[in-house]
């Protein structure tokens, strides 16, 4: 497992492998099995994704009912002739739908694939997925640029936090949205170096985002930073592609995501006290939503 | 999977991440068990629990961060939950009869929202945390004859995502069994009826029941080293002198039922568990 992004961008690059071929390399020596087995174990991966994006498009509301049915407004904005039109463009209108389709899932308890974390499970989908239709990428390729964004994750993971709790948002839709990048980098035919360009740039977009979910839950405002941490990726991945570089170097960057995390206040890390969550409207649905007696209501929901 | 990596040269790697004062406190935090133990080689062992220590902490494959392939919204209140549930159904050596749960913290607060209770009762009838069943588990438990119920209580000073599970096993026995979520679906088992442990679910693991008396954890380990089963951790615990003890023993294999068989029989065993590891990638 590579420790750094500049030895994996260095290990890319010498070899004239892509990230994710090298990635899939490592991942190989490490674990034992074949290639051709890990391969398998993605294509599995991305299999639920496409599923998750499918039942979301359709529609899907979350246990809380406090979410649900935005992945489907958004689809049908995309799809309808004479309303107003959405400014975006493509990838970035369907790459929104998907995030969204995938992290409303998520919250419904449905399957989905924590990519890094079940709270930022939107973001690489929504991307890839969009990415890919639009310049119609196969299968193989997709698989390579989720072992890409897998092993931009694992850095991140080594040395700071993917989790919320320990970071903030920045950790988990920050990370999704930096791996995400780099995905689409390298099925745009980036170069490693351009890869990790995307990392930098999509990661000092979202540093310092907070957690700060109402009610406790994975929905608000959870789902739509999803949708908005895909726009950051595509972004950064178009700026990379243009050959811009980052003024700072992505392990730097993930470095101070870290430090950044460790001086947030506990209060902004996933706690649920402050931040959206201490709003009056955070407040009046949390009370809403956790109103019930717990022992009265269990009992009355047993059998 | 988590918590299988490691190696002798893990601690070196380890030691660069950790301060001298989190080194120290696990070393002290060894040597208590192993005084408990009656073991010697601190040093030796301190090597294999700081190398079992960085398979948590760390992340050990690109499919540890592109997955798991879970059922949502929340990998520490949802798939930890479920692997709690699975925990306690391996521990009980099968489905319950009877499930009744007490919910802590931020499980107590925020169960409903993020399905913690169906989850906990879905990895209790075996479900994996990305079955597709588990937001209906309740109906399968009904049909499948498990009463349960849950209640909130404070717990004292355990972790927000802790769960005490007290269960009817299949032999009709009760067992009581606490657990917490830690975060990214990961758990520890805390607690076995009146005993503190501490295991994660990563590997495989003994649990001894036993009479106090020594040379009990020497039979059992000698037995696993003819079995070629190596040991990664161990804590033993007892209510006293010569009364009930625990003993849990992770390992880096299964053992055969054979090896159970032979350790059932050792003078003083009362119960054997074999369990499987609960979490994996």
């Amino acid at each position: 497992m590579y420790t750094s992004i500049v030895e994996l961008t260095d290990a890319a690059t010498s070899r004239s492998l892509t990230i994710g071929a090298a990635v899939r390399e490592q991942e190989a020596l490490d674990s034992g099995e074949s290639q051709d087995a890990l391969n398998r174990k993605m294509q599995e991966r991305l299999a639920v994704m496409r599923d998750a994006v499918g039942r979301g498009l359709a529609g899907v509301r979350s246990r809380s009912g406090l979410t649900g049915g935005d992945a489907r407004r958004m689809a049908e904005a995309r799809r309808t002739a004479g309303a107003p039109m959405l400014i975006g463009g493509e990838p970035l209108g369907s790459a929104i739908a998907y995030a969204l389709a995938v992290a409303e899932v998520n919250a419904g308890m449905g399957r989905i694939v924590a990519a890094p974390t079940a709270g930022s499970c939107g973001i690489l989908p929504g991307v890839l997925l969009s990415v890919g239709e639009i310049r119609g990428i196969g299968d193989s390729e997709l698989v390579d640029a989720l072992f890409a964004a897998g092993g931009v994750g694992a850095v991140i993971a080594r040395s700071s936090t993917l989790a919320g709790a320990a970071g903030g948002c920045q950790a988990e839709c920050g990370a999704a949205a930096a791996m995400a990048a780099a995905a689409a980098v390298q099925i745009a035919g980036g170069t490693p170096e351009q890869c990790t360009n995307a990392v930098a740039l999509a990661f000092k977009g979202l540093l310092g985002l907070v957690c700060d979910p109402v009610a406790g839950l994975v929905e608000v405002p959870c789902i739509k930073r999803n949708a908005t941490s895909v726009a950051v990726a595509l972004a950064a991945a178009d700026m990379a592609l243009a050959g811009i570089r980052s003024v700072i170097p992505a392990d730097e960057v993930i470095q101070a995501m870290g430090a950044i995390g460790r001086e947030l206040p506990v209060s902004l890390r996933e706690t649920a006290i402050g931040g959206l969550a201490a709003t009056p409207t955070g407040k009046r649905i949390a009370t809403e939503i956790n109103a019930c007696d717990d022992q009265a209501e269990c009992h009355a929901q047993k059998g | 999977m988590p918590g299988s990596g490691g190696g002798l040269n893990g601690p070196m790697r380890l030691a660069r991440a950790l301060s001298c004062e989190a080194i120290c406190r696990i070393i002290g935090r060894l040597s208590e068990k192993l005084r408990v133990a009656g073991m010697a080689d601190v040093r030796h062992r301190a090597a294999i629990e700081l190398a079992a220590m960085e398979g948590q902490a760390d992340v050990n494959g690109v499919f540890d961060i592109i997955g798991p392939i879970m059922v949502g919204p929340s990998s520490s209140h949802t798939a930890g939950a479920v692997r709690l549930g699975l925990a306690g159904r391996a521990i009980v050596g099968g489905q319950p009869s009877r499930a009744d749960l007490t919910l802590h913290g931020s499980f107590a607060q925020t169960y409903r929202g993020h399905g913690t209770d169906v989850a906990l009762i879905a990895g209790i009838l075996g479900m994996r945390p990305d079955d597709e069943r588990i937001p209906g588990s309740f109906r399968v438990a009904c049909e499948q004859g498990m009463e349960f119920s849950f209640a909130g209580a404070d717990l004292g000073d355990v972790h927000p995502n802790s769960v005490l599970m007290d269960l009817t096993g299949p032999n009709g026995l009760r067992t009581t069994v606490g657990g917490s979520s830690v975060g990214g679906g990961n758990i520890l088992i805390t607690r076995i009826d009146r005993f503190d442990v501490d295991f994660a679910g990563t590997s495989h693991a003994l649990i001894a029941s036993y009479r106090d008396q020594p040379g009990v954890i020497a039979k059992i380990t000698s037995l696993l080293a003819t079995e070629d089963v190596n040991i990664a951790t161990m804590r033993v615990s007892r209510e006293g002198r010569r009364a009930r003890a625990l003993a849990i023993i992770e390992l880096d294999q299964p053992v055969s039922r054979e090896a159970r068989a032979l350790i059932t029989r050792i003078s003083g065993i009362e119960t054997v568990i074999a369990l499987p590891p609960v979490v994996s990638a």
